[in-house]
């Protein structure tokens, strides 16, 4: 005969509020797991998408997510050159915040190397690639821009021709793709002004210094666009990503990059390692000490619960005792009431967060082995949570029947 | 002739120490054969929960011996056997009240007492049916306590007492929560299980009206028990 099972229907409200209560703090227990494994996955989700088997990035920068990586983007032609190498594409990423609508518009734009790369690659969910050159995006659909909406960045508007579902940058913002010209145009915008002071800089500088008066012609080309200026550089990109060809041997070309002093090398993974020990790890342990928190005051709960439930009943226990029941009777009695608060408990967390986790701001992934371990741990807290209930009980002389 | 039920030996008990010392049993000597059914009188206080107590081996006497169906098992406050397995093989009991556990129906409480003994469960709920229906509260089986009337459960309390064959049975006021009616029922109850069952049976009451069932009558005074003269006419007042 099931003792714990009779004494629970009996006591039924107790025990259903309090495995409620602890269900709902498995399932923040289980979400907080859920949104570390997320980080992780929108953290390398682009990296894992955009498919490069190389990343070349500024020498010494460990770029372009943990920090920032300026290289020439003619870098990509010299890396088309390297024995073994079947493509390589300029790759432009930075993180916007504008008003769009009077509403903040956060996002990660995202350069394609147009034309070779249009975004065949990113998985659409509706509307199309890019078909020209300029002033065409795909966002995510995070982002609540509609297909057809006219999206102004800078000086220019932009139109939304595709979605993405759930393709969003390291920090979880929605992506945008471009073209590299347009998303490098949205990132080095200046105000008209600025563009006039500026012209008027260089002027005045050159006017300070002999060539200047020497060669009055300069002065002209001073103050006319950057682009016809050969001393200014070109706009700079954040990496180059290398394609290499079937077959080809990886090691070799690494090896060849990696002779050149501006550049620094990494491979998908080691761009992968990179993000999950800086950004990830410190938003992993503050997660990582919740949980345990979490998991101490559950534990705290279903003992208190567990002790009271036994205090309740200390006279039957008595009784028990005094017609001759073992402890094991007793402490079986008390170790099945936690494992079932504990278990219905976690049960509840799963159902519950079927439900709730889909709508958290950012992304929970819940996974097998994360619930396994969970699942193990909740055992162990419900084994521990009866000991204070099962010591008491055992402690109790069988003639307290009496002393009532 | 077959060992007694019951054996008791000078026994003492002293509760607390020093000023606040009470010696709640002086000397106390008494045995109960096998079928026969003992009732214990006494004023309130003079010791007669503690003797019953010491006997149902769940409060050991300062001094002392307890045999058991002719096992030594107590001497003074030392155990000489496990007491949890000597009592739920040898002994069984019913108190004044509150002798069921809430959560567990009449059939359950009786078939409790057998699992504990090693009854499998399914013999287990047969015997508790077949006790049940012996004491007429068969048809209140499934039934929670609080669903039962005092006698109901008083009678529940001594199916559960019989359920492993003890060779002694205690009761310590098992009718002072019932009527007179219900309680010579109960009173009655006992006087067959002794002689039908062949247990030794003692009955702490203080109701003169039924001592007509018992064998014997001891009575306690002052932490010392004294026999009735079997001669001495029952009084029926
Ligand atoms: N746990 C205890 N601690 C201290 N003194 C106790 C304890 N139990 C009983 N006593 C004392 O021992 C004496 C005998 O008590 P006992 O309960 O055996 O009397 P009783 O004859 O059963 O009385 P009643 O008819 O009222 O039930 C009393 O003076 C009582 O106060
Ligand atoms: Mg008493």
């Amino acid at each position: 005969m099931n003792l714990a099972v009779r004494d629970i229907r009996h006591n039924s409200g107790r025990f259903v509020f309090t495995t409620l209560g602890i269900g709902l703090l498995l399932m923040i227990v289980m979400g907080m797991g859920g949104i570390y494994r997320g980080l992780i996955y929108e953290a390398t989700l682009l990296v894992d998408r955009v498919g490069a088997d190389l990343w070349v990035v500024q020498g010494g920068t460990r770029g372009p997510f943990a920090e920032v990586s300026r290289i020439s983007a003619s870098l990509e032609d010299r890396v088309r050159a390297v024995p073994g190498v079947a493509n390589a594409r300029r790759f432009v990423s930075h993180t916007i915040q504008r008003v769009h609508q009077g509403r903040p518009l956060r996002m990660v734009v995202q350069g394609l190397s147009w034309p070779e790369d249009r975004g065949g690659w990113i998985p659409l969910v509706a509307g199309r690639a890019l078909r020209q050159a300029h002033y065409e995006m795909i966002a995510d659909l995070s982002l609540h821009l509609p297909l057809g909406e006219k999206v102004r960045l800078g000086k220019d508007v932009y139109e939304v021709v595709g979605h993405t579902r759930g393709m969003v940058g390291t920090s979880g913002d929605g992506l945008t793709f471009f073209t590299v010209s347009d998303a490098l145009a949205i990132q080095s915008d200046v105000p008209g002004e600025a563009v006039r002071l500026e012209r008027a800089a260089r002027r005045a500088r050159l006017e300070d210094i002999e060539i200047g008066r020497l060669q009055p012609l300069l002065l002209d080309r001073a103050a006319g666009p950057s682009g016809s200026i050969p001393a200014l550089s070109k706009p700079q990109v954040s990496a180059v990503l290398v394609t290499l060809q079937p077959g080809a041997d990886a090691a070799a070309v690494r090896a060849t990059l990696s002779n050149w002093p501006d550049i620094s090398v990494f491979s998908t993974q080691e761009q992968k390692d990179l993000l999950l020990s800086g950004m990830v790890d410190k938003a992993k342990r503050q997660l990582g000490l919740f949980r345990v928190l979490l998991i101490i005051i559950s534990t705290i709960i279903i003992a208190l619960i567990i002790y009271t439930l036994t205090l309740d009943k200390i006279r039957d226990i008595a009784l028990l005792k005094l017609i001759g029941a073992r402890n094991g009777v007793i402490g079986g009695l008390i170790l099945q009431q936690s494992l079932l608060m504990g278990a219905f408990g976690y049960a509840l967390a799963w159902v519950i967060g079927q439900f709730t986790f889909p709508h958290f701001p950012r992304l929970v992934v819940v996974e097998r082995s994360d619930l396994m371990s969970l699942g193990f741990i909740v055992l162990v807290i419900s084994t521990l949570a009866s000991l204070l209930g099962i010591w008491k009980a055992l402690r109790v002389e069988p003639n307290t029947v009496l002393s009532a | 002739m077959s060992a007694p039920a019951v054996e008791v030996q000078h026994l003492r008990k002293v509760y607390g120490s020093g000023h606040t010392e009470v010696v709640a049993i002086r000397d106390a000597s008494l045995t109960i054969a096998r079928g026969e059914i003992v009732g214990m009188l006494g004023p309130s206080g003079s010791g007669k929960s503690t003797i019953l107590t010491a006997m149902a081996l769940i409060n050991p006497p300062t001094s002392g011996q307890v045999m058991i169906g002719g096992a030594a098992v107590l001497d003074g406050p030392k155990a000489l056997v496990d007491l949890r397995a000597f009592r739920r093989q040898h002994l069984g009991f019913v108190f004044q009240k509150a002798n069921l556990i809430p959560f567990l129906t009449a059939l359950e409480n009786v078939q409790i007492a057998l699992e504990v003994n090693d009854t499998a469960p399914k013999a287990a709920r047969a015997r508790a049916m077949e006790l049940l229906d012996y004491l007429g509260v068969g048809e209140r089986a499934g039934n929670l306590p609080v669903a039962l009337s005092g006698g109901e459960q008083q009678r529940v309390a001594v199916a559960r007492a019989l359920a492993n064959n003890p060779s002694l049975i205690l009761a310590d006021e098992p009718t002072a929560a019932l009527d007179s009616q219900r309680g010579r029922q109960v009173m009655e109850l006992f006087a067959k299980v002794a002689h039908e069952r062949n247990a030794g049976v003692l009955v702490v009451t203080h109701d003169h009206r039924t001592l007509d069932v018992f064998d014997r009558i001891v009575d306690v005074e002052d932490g010392m028990i004294h026999e009735r003269p079997p001669s001495q006419p029952v009084q029926s007042s």
